[in-house]
């Protein structure tokens, strides 16, 4: 069958525009906009998580676990010790909820991105308007969280100021990969598996004990999940432990990015223009 | 005049599903084209595929004289979509979901309030827009949804069934701002499976069933060519109206039995209410109306088209 006798130099298939319009400002402005008109409550609420963490965990339980030697010979408290993996696991946890849960939400029953996508917006439009809202966010969790940091002494070196790009790194790794898991996921019991993943990265990632305590097996495990590398990159910078082995975390990061971004913008053409 | 959307041989298949089966129509500017036809029948696949939002299996179409598959972006920046369902932002409020929608379109912040606030009058909207999606009606999310297609000026104003499940009210408060759409010249396509509106609305229309059209021409034009001038409607009641219909074989210009009713189609429906009882036919009730399109659909197809 012929499908048109017309010259098509452009199939959607191929064609780059029909995936980006340039405008995923007009996505982020829009979460900003719902943001003030309807969740900032929620929002804020984010920030308090991890200094609630690290009092109880870093002050309290810190109490009796008393000071930490690194690697290096250097003794640190068990509030600096923990304190960048809380920062990590708040990037994480950002990330995670607004790529995952919203997402889910947007999807299936505010339909937004059906409506986003019957104007000139792409796939990939939304996708980086979307995770680029959830890096604001993290961003300014990672600030606030590096400024209590700060006042309790707990910055030990210089490079802690890369923290804050460390971090929206972690937070983009992530967005993308759980935008793009949650595109194809369609009812709420799968979503529980995304808690199910999350809580023991959180808890077993060398986030609040170095990772030295598993048997060798459990630490590679451990080492080949996304968490780990982060808390790693985060409390490299912050204690000042500057080691090339923080480039091979910064690409696991890359590598996340690219996937997510590929799956999630390859889905919602899928989903939406068919 | 080059026409704003042109069809031919257009199709769209689904596995083994033929949901648009090689269907051809043109639409010049300022029309108003309805698709008229039952639930099922590819009205929404059409759309869809006008609207750019998916691919056609075979044919050619022509949208703004773009080719859909390939030009998808620019097509969709011209034209107002209303679908089928609402998806109104639920996180935003009444105006803001103008102005953020007019974004989307890269229209600048400016102009998309300015165009929100007369957008807003036009809906009749003033007095809601600081709430919330979530605190309208029916219709007023409707006439919000309508005032967001329009925020990017359209040249074509697409309607995916616009008053399925409203109230009557509602439905003709809804008519009456498409009607000055119309009038204004904007060209309006669309779906409706409710005569009455294809009636209101509509210069021309195709009545579509299982993927194919049946018949094209404006309304009094389709009713004119399938049906009578008027219909006379009898009951007899539900066990002896085909015994009835038997009886009466020969009196109208054409008979239809539907299991409640027997539809007489005539140029004079008193005249043949007369003529039924000099027969010695005593129906519970009758009633004589204008033909409408439901006539029309149940000529073409031997169904109705609201089951």
């Amino acid at each position: 069958m012929t499908t048109t006798t017309a010259p098509a130099p452009v199939r959607r298939g191929g064609g780059v525009r029909a995936l980006y319009a340039g405008n995923a400002r007009a996505i982020l402005m829009r979460s900003l906009t719902a943001t003030k008109s309807s969740n900032w409550a929620v929002v804020l609420s984010g920030f308090f998580e991890p200094v609630f963490y690290l009092v109880a965990m870093g002050y309290g339980l810190g109490s009796f676990v008393g000071d930490l030697t690194l690697p290096t010979g250097e003794t640190v408290s068990y509030a600096a010790f923990i304190a960048p993996g809380l920062l990590a696991v708040s990037a994480m946890n950002g990330a995670v909820y607004d790529s995952t849960w919203n997402v889910f939400f947007k999807l299936h029953f505010g339909k937004l991105y059906q409506a986003q996508l019957t104007t000139s917006i792409g796939p990939l439009d939304v996708a980086l308007g979307e995770i680029s809202y959830a890096l604001l966010r993290g961003g300014v969790y990672a600030l606030g969280f590096l400024t209590v940091m700060q006042v309790m002494g707990l910055n030990l070196a210089w490079s802690a100021v890369a923290a804050v790009p460390a971090v929206l790194l972690v937070a983009f790794g992530f967005a993308s990969v759980g935008m793009a898991v949650t595109s194809y996921l369609k009812t709420f019991q799968q979503m529980d598996w995304v808690t199910f993943v999350m809580l023991p990265m959180f808890l077993f990632s060398a986030t609040f004990y170095p990772l030295s305590v598993y048997p060798e097996p459990i630490q590679w495990l451990i080492k080949a999940m996304p968490l780990w590398h982060g808390v790693e990159l985060v409390r490299g910078l912050t204690l000042g432990v500057l080691d090339p082995s923080m480039y091979v975390h910064v690409a696991y990061y890359v590598v996340m990015v690219v996937v997510g971004l590929t799956f999630t913008t390859t889905r919602l053409r899928a989903l939406f223009l068919d | 005049m080059t026409p704003v959307i042109a069809a031919r041989g257009l199709t769209k298949t689904f596995g083994d599903l033929t949901a648009v089966d090689g269907i051809d129509f043109e639409v010049p500017a300022g029309e108003s084209f309805g698709l008229l036809g039952p639930n099922g029948a590819g009205k929404s696949t059409t759309m869809r595929m006008v609207g750019a939002v998916s691919s056609r299996t075979a044919g050619d179409l022509r949208v703004l004289g773009l080719d859909p598959d390939a030009h998808g972006p620019e097509i969709r920046s011209q034209l107002g979509v209303v679908p089928q369902e609402d998806n109104l932002d639920p996180e935003l409020k009444v105006r803001e979901n103008l102005i953020v929608y007019g974004r989307y379109f890269g229209i600048p912040k400016a102009v998309c309030a300015k165009r929100a606030d007369e957008l807003l009058a036009f809906a009749q909207l003033e007095d809601k827009a600081r709430n919330k999606v979530d605190d309208l009606s029916g219709g007023m999310k409707r006439r919000l949804t309508i005032a967001r297609a329009l925020i990017n000026e359209p040249r074509i104003l697409m309607l995916d069934e616009p008053t399925t499940g409203l109230d009557p009210q509602a439905r003709h408060v809804l008519w009456d701002r498409l009607f000055r759409l119309k009038e204004r010249g904007t060209t309006l396509v669309l779906t409706t499976h409710y005569m009455d509106e294809a009636e209101q609305l509509c210069d021309r229309l195709v009545v579509v069933d299982h993927g194919r059209i049946m018949a094209e021409g404006s309304p009094s034009q389709l009713i004119r060519q399938y049906a009578s001038r008027e219909v006379a409607e009898l009951r007899f009641g539900s066990d002896r109206n085909a015994d009835a219909a038997a009886r009466l074989e020969g009196l109208a210009e054409r008979i239809e039995v539907l299991p409640d009713r027997v539809l007489l189609y005539t140029d004079d429906g008193e005249a043949l209410l007369e003529r039924v009882t000099d027969l010695g036919l005593h129906p519970t009730t009758s009633l004589v109306r204008r033909s409408s399109l439901e006539d029309v659909f149940l000529r073409l197809t031997g169904r109705s088209l609201i089951e």
